[in-house]
């Protein structure tokens, strides 16, 4: 993999060892030192030709954080604004030695024609109203994570010391069940946080923690079967068209709920059931994922008012209340209270929407490491 | 792997068997023990793959000696590599750290020790989960061939080995069974 231009560039394996990485790296950030060397003395500029706040700063600290000297350059006040083309200004900087691009340019396609010009790997942060493959990939983080947290629920992992001799531990990442036994390995979420004086042994707490939160389920595929209703303003998100295009890889089933003015053209192709009936496509969703109307790109006349708006495709409270248990709610953000979203869902215990944020750092880490860990490029 | 033969080398010979590998680890066990006066301040951190399953028995078996738990963790150390760009792309396994590591002695445990750079890179790694008060080294085979100034405080068994031979540790919990072995592989 030389480029992240589209969710589809990645294969099965390479998006479940994306994921996979991405959970290692959420811990660095609990650590006292957040510092992995794994790309020191690599360059990645983050070249954002669009106002961007959570993604540039989230891949600004992931390349930071890997050792990356990370460059951010902004279109405004750069040379971009004097009148250069897109082309000369990626040039220049190629020119310069940089590794790799992360960039952000408001016409669909811009990053795909830039990985054509230089010789740095390209990572695509958005392109218009085409795709932006990170976001995506982490929505998927914060789905799967939420999909293991109900798989592991219902088996309490009672910690009691077994008098059993025959002690294994699980291979770390690869994960098995396995009985307890007498010494612990602590699950390093809790263990790197609680900071635990010197003197203090740890109690006999004796259970082999899974390596990761069901993680038994490594090989089967966390997302068979999961329904994934992808609601609003689809006409200008690039995060739908990844989040379909990554899921058709992963093998969650996705519906497409939107208002018949807000359906990009060609839609019918992309192969998953569109609908105008959200309260039809809510009753079965395990995930729900509400896009943002985006105000901005919208000359008017796509929908009467806000207020109708939040009446037929917003999730409001009653909706909130509709669905089913263990459903869960993303929302790529920024999120407009009162129309697609009520601040009762967008706040509510079964709101992925912090954590979706929360992975933002540790999957963009796990993007870069994976395209600029090694020479040989290839995974594995 | 774990194939009885190499398909071009001679067959591995078993150097150690189940009990002189039991035999070693308690004496190791042992000895961190009375080098460390007590396991107050003991921290044991296996090195993946098989350093972590070594660990869990040290850690078991001082448990046994001692009475009472041993703090024991995992710690990866794939970021740290100083081959990382020369190979594909590495699985990132999971570190876990049992608590807070600062002003502890820290047992790395490793099966095999050979270049010294999976140590080097341990220590770069610790460096960046805390200060420990003290850093030990233990394996369970020395087979020389040292690349960096490395050298382990606890030793199962140093053997003679060359260069092109391969050293296994084999563990019950992953190989089926206790063993230690040699093998030549052929040069095809």
């Amino acid at each position: 993999m030389r480029h992240l231009l589209s969710a589809a560039d990645l294969s099965f394996a390479e998006a479940t060892s994306i994921l996979d990485v991405a959970v290692e790296m959420q811990q660095v950030q609990s650590r006292p030192v957040k510092k992995l060397p794994a790309l020191r003395g690599r360059t990645v500029v983050n070249i954002f030709f669009e106002d961007s706040t959570r993604t540039r700063t989230s891949f600004e600290i992931a390349g930071k954080w890997l050792s990356a000297d990370t460059i951010n350059v902004s279109a405004k006040g750069s040379s971009v604004s004097k009148g250069e083309s897109l082309r000369d200004t990626m040039m220049t900087l190629d020119a310069m030695g940089v590794d790799a691009f992360v960039i952000r340019h408001s016409s669909s396609g811009a990053a795909a024609q830039v990985a054509s010009w230089v010789k740095a790997q390209v990572i695509n942060a958005g392109d218009g109203q085409h795709e932006h493959p990170t976001q995506a990939l982490l929505d998927a983080y914060a789905m799967r994570q939420h999909f293991r947290r109900l798989a592991t629920v219902p088996e309490p992992q009672a910690p009691i010391p077994e008098p059993d001799e025959g002690s294994t531990t699980p291979e770390p990442g690869e994960g098995s069940t396995t009985p307890g036994s007498r010494t612990t390995i602590p699950e390093p979420d809790e263990g790197s946080t609680t900071p635990r004086s010197r003197t203090t042994i740890p109690q006999p707490q004796a259970t082999i923690p899974e390596p990761d939160e069901g993680s038994q389920a490594a090989d089967k595929n966390d997302f068979t079967g999961k329904k994934i209703a992808i609601v609003g303003d689809l006409l200008h998100s690039r995060v739908v068209r990844s989040n379909v295009l990554l899921q058709r890889t992963l093998g969650g089933q996705v519906t497409l709920v939107a208002p018949p003015t807000l359906l990009p053209t060609g839609v019918e192709t992309w192969g998953c059931p569109v609908t105008g009936d959200f309260d039809a496509a809510l009753a079965d969703a395990d995930i729900v994922m509400m896009l943002r109307v985006q105000r901005e790109r919208m000359a008017g006349g796509f929908f009467p008012t806000e207020r109708e708006y939040a009446e037929s495709y917003g999730l409001t409270e009653a909706r909130l209340a509709a669905l089913k248990p263990g459903a869960a709610i993303c929302h790529p953000g920024p999120m407009n209270r009162g129309v697609e979203i009520s601040s009762a869902a967008a706040d509510a215990a079964n709101s992925l929407v912090l954590e979706q944020v929360a992975a933002g750092v540790a999957v963009r880490m796990s993007v870069l490491y994976h395209l600029l860990g090694s020479d040989e490029g290839a995974l594995k | 792997m774990t194939d009885a033969t190499d398909q071009h080398g001679e067959a591995p010979r078993v150097v150690a068997d189940a009990p002189e590998l039991a035999r070693s680890l308690a004496r190791m066990a042992h000895q961190i023990l009375e080098a460390n006066r007590g396991a107050d301040d003991l921290v044991l951190l296996g090195i993946p793959t098989r350093g972590v399953q070594l660990a869990r028995r040290l850690a078991d078996l001082i448990a046994e000696i001692e009475g009472r738990p041993v703090r024991l963790g995992v710690l990866d150390i794939t970021m740290y590599r100083d081959d990382l760009r020369a190979n594909p792309t590495r699985r990132v396994g999971r570190t876990s750290i049992p608590g807070r590591i600062d002003d502890s002695i820290v047992v790395l445990v490793d099966d095999v020790l050979y270049s010294g750079r999976t140590i080097a890179a341990a220590i770069d790694a610790l460096r960046d989960l805390g200060r420990p008060r003290a850093v030990r080294l233990a394996v369970l085979v020395d087979r020389g061939h040292r690349e960096l100034p490395i050298a382990a405080d606890h030793v199962g068994r140093s053997m003679q080995t060359a260069a092109d031979e391969r050293v296994q540790v084999l563990l019950a919990e992953l190989d089926g069974r206790d063993e230690v072995t040699i093998s030549r592989p052929g040069r095809s």
